[in-house]
């Protein structure tokens, strides 16, 4: 029993990562990245919605209608987002204002309607939930990894903090520009799919 | 030459499978041609499209350079000289910028090369001969002050992810020198950009000259600034401040000509570029609403690394495009979109390089049209044949 949840958990990790494997949530991963900070806390706020989302249509899943499935799956996922919105929204202002429009656009991040809609929709709520948060971290741990080298490279700070010392800069270091905009996220994407590729050989297409 | 090569001979079964040096075979092998001809032939079908193989063709390309490589040295010290108020003679500029060249230079290489000769090694193919000319492009297209360790970054960022990624030499779909130029633009603009960065030691130098300025012509466009703008004279002898290599038209027109005799360079594309290039200055001279737009179009063509990025840019035989219709097609908008970048874009004071990444983009696309339309064509005088009969 518990090593099928640990597959369910782990498979999105690495084998089924959504942003890697499948190239989904690319939009939010290259914007809401440039710093550490609104990474985890975006990369939160999906696992959230995805865990909550899974459960509730898993529940529901044998009287939904089919034919209006998806406008019903729409409805539980945009009442999470609001709810995770207006906490952001009370108790993290400064990140909300960062994060801007996109907590709103988790409503239309194509992990959430293509697990409810592989998964959720034939499964039994508690596996659901499991693969949801599954699934929530292995977009979050992305997100954390761009957000890591984005702001180390692109700003010198982590968090905010200043973390590349005052004596490289006076040796003439400088901070990459290249890595605070969008184009470079998606090459460090690309250059994450290579390593993790390189070392998952069974990824590779024929 | 003979004891050279028996002396190869004599070294080649050791990096062979199962020599001594097994690891290094594509390593020797790469030094073995670079020095000889190769004495292989294809056994099966023919592929022979010319004389000179790759490594041949490739030092034809650095020969076109050098007039540019050298009058950039020369400049480098002239310009410096001309900052601190001294007069310096022919040679003690030259060796001057010789001095703070080579350095560049040498980055360039090393760790170029060393990428990929790591990783000829690592995926057991041949060295791949294009970091020859992309080695000597980078250094010529960037300033005099780039610091080193940047430059090392540029330079592998240009081969992993701008050539390697794709499969190697060939493979590339934008010009792997403008990525390193590109990667220098937006990571490091302070370094890239300005009026303080084209003369050497510029930006921390306390004894600059009375009424000295290191801003470029384009530069002074861009931030409005006019008055002490450089003749046509200068701009096309290249007196001026600028990027190593770009700044003498001539010396480039010399390189040009040495690529169109020997057949290397597309004639086609830097014909094309340049009519692109006048036609595109003529029409903002029509408008003319501001300084830049009155810019005349034929100086447009000698100010700024116009002229370089058209003989060895654009001319790059991987990332152009390969139908000879495409070729104009390819040349005539790179030409358009650097006058049109370059003066209606306040962000970006030259346009080159940004034309041509993107032209290289599209250059694939333009290839595929043109076969199309000759298919097609041919497949209506086939049916015409066919009704007539």
């Amino acid at each position: 029993m518990a090593s099928r949840y640990l597959k369910l958990l782990t498979k999105p990790l690495n084998d089924e990562n959504p942003i890697t494997v499948q190239v989904l949530g690319i939009c939010s991963a290259l914007a809401v990245t440039v710093q550490l900070k609104p990474a985890i806390v975006m990369a939160l706020s999906v696992t959230i919605v995805t865990g909550f989302s899974n459960l509730i249509i898993a529940s529901i899943r044998n009287t939904i209608p089919p034919r209006i499935r998806i406008i019903v799956q729409l409805v539980v996922i945009a009442t999470l987002v609001i709810l995770v919105d207006q906490v952001l929204k009370a108790y993290m202002y400064d990140v909300s204002k960062k994060l801007s429009v996109f907590v709103g656009l988790i409503i239309t991040n194509c992990i959430l309607m293509g697990r409810l809609e592989a998964f959720a929709m034939a499964n039994k709520p508690w596996d659901s939930f499991i693969d949801g948060i599954g699934n929530g971290i292995g977009y979050g741990m992305i997100l954390i990894i761009l957000g890591f080298f984005r702001e180390l490279l692109g700003s010198g700070t982590l968090f905010g903090y200043r973390v590349i010392p005052e004596s490289l800069y006076a040796a003439g270091y400088i901070n990459n520009g290249l890595m605070i905009l969008p184009p470079m996220a998606l090459i460090t994407v690309g250059v994450i799919i290579w390593i993790q590729r390189s070392i998952n050989r069974k990824l590779i297409e024929k | 030459m003979n004891a050279l090569r028996k002396y190869l001979d004599k070294i080649k079964p050791q990096f062979q499978k199962g020599g001594r040096f097994e690891k290094l075979e594509s390593t020797f092998e790469a030094f073995e041609t670079f020095l000889f001809v190769p004495d292989k032939v294809t056994t099966q079908g023919s592929h022979i499209r010319d004389a000179i193989d790759m490594k041949r063709t490739m030092t034809v390309v650095i020969i076109a350079l050098l007039p540019a490589m050298l009058f950039g040295m020369w400049n480098i010290g002239y310009q410096y000289h001309l900052s601190v108020g001294v007069h310096a003679g022919l040679w003690q500029n030259f060796w001057f910028g010789f001095l703070k060249m080579l350095p560049l230079i040498v980055v360039s290489y090393v760790v170029g090369l060393g990428i990929e000769f790591a990783f000829a090694q690592a995926r057991g193919h041949e060295v791949n001969e294009g970091y020859l000319v992309t080695g000597l492009l980078i250094p010529l297209i960037i300033p005099v002050n780039t610091p080193l360790w940047v430059l090392a970054l540029a330079v592998a960022f240009a081969v992993i992810i701008g050539k390697e990624v794709f499969g190697g030499t060939g493979m590339n779909i934008l010009n792997p020198a403008l990525t390193a130029r590109a990667f220098l633009f937006f990571a490091y603009p302070g370094e890239m950009t300005g009026d303080k960065v084209w003369v050497y030691g510029l930006k921390n130098n306390p004894h600059v000259a009375d009424g000295f300025s290191g801003a470029t012509i384009l530069g002074n466009f861009a931030t409005g600034t006019t008055g002490h703008n450089p003749s046509a004279h200068d701009l096309f002898f290249g007196f001026i401040p600028g990027s190593i290599g770009e700044t003498s038209k001539l010396a480039i027109l010399i390189g040009a000509a040495i690529l169109i005799y020997t057949g290397i360079g597309s004639w086609k594309i830097m014909l094309s570029m340049v009519l692109g290039g006048l036609l595109m200055g003529l029409t903002l001279n029509v408008f003319a609403v501001n300084d830049y737009m009155r810019f005349p179009a034929w100086e447009q063509l000698i100010a700024g690394g116009f002229l370089f990025g058209t003989v060895f840019m654009a001319t790059d035989p991987v990332t152009a495009s390969q139908t000879e219709t495409g070729k104009w097609i390819y040349g005539f908008l790179c030409g358009v979109l650097a006058i049109l970048i370059r003066v209606l874009n306040p962000a970006y004071p030259e346009g080159v390089m940004l034309a041509i990444l993107l032209m290289n983009v599209f250059a694939p696309l333009i290839d595929h049209y043109i076969v199309e339309a000759n298919v097609n064509r041919r497949m209506k005088r086939l049916k015409r044949v066919a009704q007539a009969v």
